[in-house]
């Protein structure tokens, strides 16, 4: 395959996110097939391209012919090729899970709905795949602003969380360029990778410092980092079920990608010891997200908004992974954000399918649910063991990469908040299946008129196959996970 | 001391005009106070990149002199250019801030058609 199709990866959803308000004004639901069809497509090549940069080594495509420095680069390593991958398949999977919700949530809305959901995809896919600062920061905007409709159009509340979230997201974003710009001061380039061969020998300058606290707080705001987080929660609640399940695992996941190329692979690990004591603060950064989210997930009666603080604790567990600087916790934070993406993703659909079903989300309405709804609730325990972090699924693989990581880096706090937050999931999730094992429906179904004799009522299966899909993939990549490990993240540590 | 906080007013005054910005976004109860905030923050970051282009005295727009005449490349002396390139950045981030203006003004419209005010605290007690 040559290098050129890896373009593809965004003019594809690009071009795509055009057409669909074409197509979608002659057939309206054929803007849905259209859909599909780019993101099955950013699939295959993804893959190949993943596929690629393990054979042959990296890619670097430069657009419009101009070499860089001076022009924009793409890079793709085997990191950012297995995100991509991560991306358009679970794209992929909720574009066709979500086609009966959207059609219940926003019905007049549709056509527009998947213009905004490709320009999302396009805008993940850029973060993703670009070499340059200031591109990255352009096609993080692509990816909030898409972000930001799609949230705006959920149900009673949703704007003025989406309004908060804006705010944030921009405050965020402007810290962002703040830092590019420092280093374009100094260095007088904005390629990462050029800006990796200039840096060391800057990095007794203020102006870097200073660069790097910008960088890192605005990403920290875009990854809802603990004290950082209070946009999240209100705003993927809120938000369609669709849209929650698209932005909510890979939005977060995304920014902390975008951290680990800027900490690792534009600046240098060695800054993480030398400049200030960033990596004891990232540590203690993940201590108390793990610590916050998990308390204020317990407090949740809703599902979403207990997920939401769950995903603020994984954060906690990625950034305090990466904070211990070590390359067994390194192999952990980047497995557990592959991970994560994956099953959180797997619990918000599931969340999308009660609502639909149900048309409540509260921890209540599972009661009963294991008889009425058996497939649905089968991928909600693979996923939530996951969580957990119960072999053979996934979950526990990063898991123990993070724990070892830190006993390695003599982090103590740090591995007692990953084992306390595992028990407290134990007691999120259990609690759930409890209820919904051994409780009776507490009240009266609105569409329990079609239930048949055994009393299975189960989800349309557009909606199931692919959570059914995401499970069964949280379950291979728990058992596969030495070949994810050793064949491509071992490539992306950057110590040795 | 007061000489460098002479020769350094542009980033004094980005300063200035950042702080305003984030001082409106963070404490005004009024969303579209909060959004003019917003832009000011933004602008504060357009002016500090355009501001750091600068060059001194003497230095013009990066057209090349006499190039067109003599048909080859004239020795090049950077210091008579300003540097191109920030400018080039700021009109895409131009872009990225008037496409953020355009959708933090439409969730302000649907607020306001959702509680009939746009004050945060009457928001709050109207839920």
């Amino acid at each position: 395959m040559p290098a050129e199709n890896a373009v593809l990866i965004i003019v594809i959803p690009l071009i795509s996110a055009f057409l669909v308000p074409l197509i979608g004004r002659w057939k309206r639901h054929f803007s849905y097939f259209c859909t599909i069809g780019a993101l099955a497509t950013v699939s295959l090549i993804s893959t190949s391209t993943l596929l690629k940069t393990i054979k042959e080594g990296n890619i670097g495509y430069h657009m419009g012919g101009w070499a860089p420095p001076f022009g924009i680069e793409l890079a793709i390593d085997p990191l950012n090729a297995m995100m991509l991958v991560l991306v358009s398949v679970i794209s992929l999977l909720v574009a066709v899970y979500s086609y009966r919700s959207v059609d219940q949530e926003l019905s007049d809305r549709m056509v527009y709905f998947y213009t905004l959901y490709l320009l999302q995809v396009t805008g993940f896919a850029g973060i993703l795949i670009t070499g340059d600062l200031f591109n990255l920061y352009v096609f993080l905007e692509i990816a909030s602003l898409s972000g930001y409709a799609l949230i705006a159009v959920g149900e009673n509340g949703a704007p003025l969380a989406c309004f908060r979230y804006i705010i944030m997201g921009t405050i965020g974003a402007s810290f962002y360029l703040l830092g590019v710009g420092y280093i374009y001061m100094v260095t007088g380039s904005l390629n990462m990778a050029d800006v990796h061969q200039l840096l060391p020998a800057l990095y007794d300058s203020k102006v870097i410092a200073a660069a790097l606290a910008f960088i890192l707080t605005g990403l920290g705001i875009k990854m809802a980092l603990f004290p950082l987080h209070i946009w999240l929660p209100d705003a993927y609640t809120k938000a369609p079920s669709a849209s929650s399940a698209l932005i909510a695992p890979l939005m977060t996941k995304i920014s902390l990608y975008v951290m680990i190329r800027v900490l690792f692979y534009v600046f240098d690990i060695s800054i993480l010891e030398n400049l200030f004591p960033i990596s004891r603060m990232m540590v203690w950064a993940g201590f108390a997200a793990i610590c916050g989210g998990a308390i204020m997930a317990m407090a949740q009666t809703d599902f979403k908004r207990m997920l939401c603080y769950i995903l603020v604790a994984e954060v906690g567990y990625i950034v305090g992974g990466l904070g211990l600087a070590n390359a067994v916790a390194f192999k952990g934070a980047i497995l557990h954000m592959v991970n994560d993406a994956m099953m959180t993703a797997g619990l918000f659909t599931v969340a999308g399918i009660i609502m639909y079903k149900i048309r409540h989300r509260d921890l209540s309405d599972f009661k009963g649910l294991f008889q009425t709804m058996p497939l649905t609730m089968c991928a909600f325990v693979a996923c939530a063991l996951s969580i957990i972090g119960i072999p053979p699924t996934c979950g526990f693989f990063s898991k123990w990469y993070l724990i070892q990581g830190g006993i390695l880096a003599m982090q103590w706090p740090f591995v007692g908040a990953l084992i306390a937050s595992s028990l407290i999931n134990v007691f999120l999730f259990f609690r759930i299946m409890e209820m919904g094992y051994s409780f009776r429906p507490s009240h009266k179904r609105p569409m329990a008129i079609n239930t048949t004799e055994t009393g299975i009522n189960e989800a349309p299966m557009s909606m199931v196959i692919p959570t059914l899909g995401i499970a069964a993939s949280v379950i291979l990549m728990g058992l596969y996970n030495q070949v994810i490990v050793n064949r491509i993240i071992a490539f992306a540590v950057p110590m040795g | 001391m007061i000489a460098s906080l002479f020769h350094y007013y542009n980033y004094w005054m980005f300063i200035g005009l950042m702080m305003i910005g984030f001082y409106a976004m963070m404490a005004k109860r009024n969303l579209i106070k909060k959004i003019i905030g917003m832009n000011i923050f933004q602008s504060a970051i357009i002016l500090f990149f355009i501001s750091t282009s600068v060059k001194g005295k003497g230095a013009s727009v990066p057209i090349l002199r006499d190039a067109h005449e003599t048909h080859e490349a004239a020795t090049l002396n950077i210091m008579q250019y300003t540097n191109p390139l920030p400018h080039v950045l700021m009109l895409t981030a131009i872009v990225v801030m008037v496409a953020t203006l355009g959708v933090a003004l439409a969730v302000a419209i649907l607020i306001h058609r959702r509680y009939g005010t746009l004050d945060e605290n009457e928001i709050s007690l109207r839920r």
